[in-house]
């Protein structure tokens, strides 16, 4: 029968008698769960803003945009030759069986008047498709319709920075704002979505009927002329086909002969960031792994002093094996002073982790996330370390020969 | 039913190639209740014997039977349940556990055989008043004079009702005037709660307290004089 309180109260005794050995032996500790988890939660941070950027683009997009033309050695960047058009559009929802809406867009910068305000912004002439393309959300108010789109009325959908610049604290929904002295109507106003990828203010826009766009504001080189084309596929896994149904249709459409280039360019913009994540993740771990070598450190430091302190109190231990105990009693007392060293420290590891890794989100301003889960395997991985590391001491202990223990000097 | 039967007791140390035979087979019987002193030179046998008979070490043949049990066909842990039931022991050096209060150090055999915490404190307390320690409990072994650690010693040897107490050499470190105090102690032990004492002593004047005195030399018995019968 073994005697638990007992046995924590020989554990602490013995630990508290050499304070500052102890405390060095638990430091070894400290360091390890304190980095696993300032790791984890650096790297958790990182791959949750990746996340987080991807869900506010709009899952499951890619973006077709118009030719980069290459003729003569020259390539022109994207987008400098007009090939895409309405027809495009839709026919890539008719015939990809992989994709699950598509948007058009064309428009360009221009600047919004209300009454005596003025904003300069990025106008998106659309479909009604394009809020669910991009998973948008409506603040207030309505989407312009298809037969707006047809008919070519004049109304728009305002980004929070928009609304903010122009109207302040007035209800936009209903005012009349000038676009290139033409009147619109406000209908609604976009949910804010917060910065891009690459840093820009996605609510700094308009979206209006694109009948509008191409034929009263900005103009087209053709008729039915579109800039961009947003497409969402059905699912992550229909990413790939649907670039390739795209990079057929598009082909045929366009006439394009087996020698000759595409004069358009498909960008897998969730493709690009999942792999981000994915390397982040990847990151994470390694930190992770990395940090917990420190770890194994620590535990070889526990396992060191512990057989320090099995030497020393031979004498002790002949002692307690006279009275009476027996080899568990005596692996038990170390096992339970080896633990209790490891996990001291882990909680000492845990706090200070946690402290750190909030001052590293505070001062360096990097994301970081502490998972509860990581806390409790940190702490139990902590109690492992004492017991795999103080079961090579405790053994050793509870084979002295009680005799030459009773001896030793 | 003896004690203590042994028959043809025999312990060869095995030192490299050379083999010290250290005890030839010994036999002896010991009833309950006798008061015993052990006597002989350095290197007489008399230690091994005595750490067979305390349950430390086992003999290389013969047998030893403890109140019926044979003792040399049981395992470490056995050995271990038998030091704490039935062997209080006594140690020249004292072998209190420092930084360790007395009672603390009484209550030690108690950790093992699974008496409650206040029990354990009860009985500490009452083996502490037995040996005049009364007051004392709470002091540590390096506050306590020789005589008074030994009488912790001897606490915790009776701590747990063992029947018999085994004293190596328990005066070794003592003045004579504390020396007689815990060998009238051992005498009042023995009369009073019949408990068997069995003690080595190098000193003649300690061994006349006992009742038998038996003789070591070259690890056999030299002479067995005493006994209860006197």
């Amino acid at each position: 029968m073994i005697n638990i309180p007992s046995t924590l109260k020989i554990s602490f005794r013995a630990l508290r008698v050499n304070k500052m050995r102890s405390a060095l032996t638990m430091l070894g500790i400290v360091i390890g769960v304190g980095a696993v988890i300032a790791m984890l939660a650096v790297g958790k941070g990182a791959s949750q803003k990746i996340a987080d950027q991807i869900a506010s683009i709009g899952s499951n997009l890619l973006i077709i945009l118009p030719g980069s033309t290459s003729s003569g050695g020259v390539r022109m960047g994207a987008g400098t030759q007009p090939t895409l058009t309405m027809g495009d559009t839709e026919a890539i929802l008719r015939e990809c069986p992989a994709v699950a809406d598509v948007a058009p867009e064309h428009g360009g910068i221009a600047q919004i008047v209300y009454g005596n305000q003025n904003w300069a912004t990025g106008i998106r002439g659309t479909t009604p498709n394009m809020l669910n393309v991009r998973e948008w959300q409506l603040a207030s108010g309505r989407v312009f319709t298809g037969q707006e789109v047809k008919s070519g009325g004049k109304v728009c959908l305002l980004g929070r920075t928009v609304v903010d610049n122009l109207f302040g604290n007035i209800d936009a929904t209903g005012q009349v704002v000038r676009i290139k002295k033409v009147p619109f109507i406000v209908i609604g106003v976009l949910e804010a979505k917060g910065q891009s990828l690459t840093g820009k203010d996605q609510d700094d826009t308009i979206f209006l009927p694109i009948t509008v766009a191409q034929k009263q504001l900005f103009g087209t080189q053709f008729p039915g002329m579109v800039r961009i084309i947003h497409v969402k596929a059905k699912s992550t896994e229909d990413l790939a086909a649907a670039e390739k149904q795209i990079n057929e249709l598009l082909r045929q459409r366009h006439r394009l002969g087996p020698k000759q280039e595409n004069d358009f360019t498909v960008r897998n913009l969730t493709q690009l960031m999942q792999t981000q994540e994915q390397s982040s993740k990847v990151m994470a771990l390694l930190l992770g792994a990395i940090a917990s070598v420190s770890l194994i450190v620590g535990g070889i430091g526990i396992m060191n002093i512990m057989l320090v302190s099995v030497t020393e109190r031979t004498r002790e231990i002949g002692i307690r094996m006279a009275v009476g105990a027996k080899t568990w009693d005596i692996r038990l007392q170390f096992i339970i002073e080896a633990i209790t060293l490891s996990l001291i420290g882990g909680v000492i590891g845990i706090i200070l982790g946690v402290g750190g890794s909030k001052i590293l989100s505070t001062f360096a301003e990097w994301p970081t996330i502490i998972s509860p889960f990581y806390v409790v395997l940190a702490f139990c991985f902590s109690g492992l370390v004492g017991i795999f590391f103080g079961f090579y001491p405790a053994y050793k202990a509870s084979l002295l020969d009680p005799i030459d223990a009773l001896r030793y000097e | 039913m003896a004690l203590i039967d042994i028959q043809g007791i025999t312990k060869i140390y095995q030192l490299g190639d050379v083999s010290v035979k250290a005890l030839c087979a010994v036999s002896l019987s010991i009833e309950n209740g006798e008061f015993i002193a052990i006597m002989g030179p350095s290197g007489s046998g008399k230690s091994t014997f005595m750490n067979i008979l305390g349950c430390l070490d086992k003999p290389t043949s013969g047998r030893y039977l403890l109140e019926g049990t044979d003792v040399g066909s049981l395992g470490r842990d056995e050995l271990a349940a038998i030091r704490n039931k039935k062997i209080g022991f006594v140690f020249q050096g004292f072998n209190l556990l420092s930084r360790t209060s007395a009672l603390e150090n009484v209550e030690l055999p108690m950790l093992y055989n699974g008496v409650t915490a206040r029990e354990r404190e009860q009985k500490a307390m009452a083996a502490l008043k037995s040996v005049g320690l009364e007051g004392r409990e709470h002091h540590f072994p390096n506050q306590l004079s020789g005589g008074q650690q030994q009488r912790v010693a001897v606490a915790r040897a009776l701590v747990n009702n063992a029947p018999i107490i085994f004293a190596d050499e328990p005066t070794g470190n003592l003045d004579t005037k504390t020396s007689a105090e815990i060998m009238e102690l051992f005498t009042k032990l023995n009369a009073e709660s019949n408990i068997t004492i069995i003690l080595i002593t190098h000193e003649p004047d300690i061994a006349e307290y006992s009742r038998r005195i038996i003789k070591f030399r070259d690890g056999c018995i030299m002479t067995d004089e005493g006994g209860k019968n006197v």
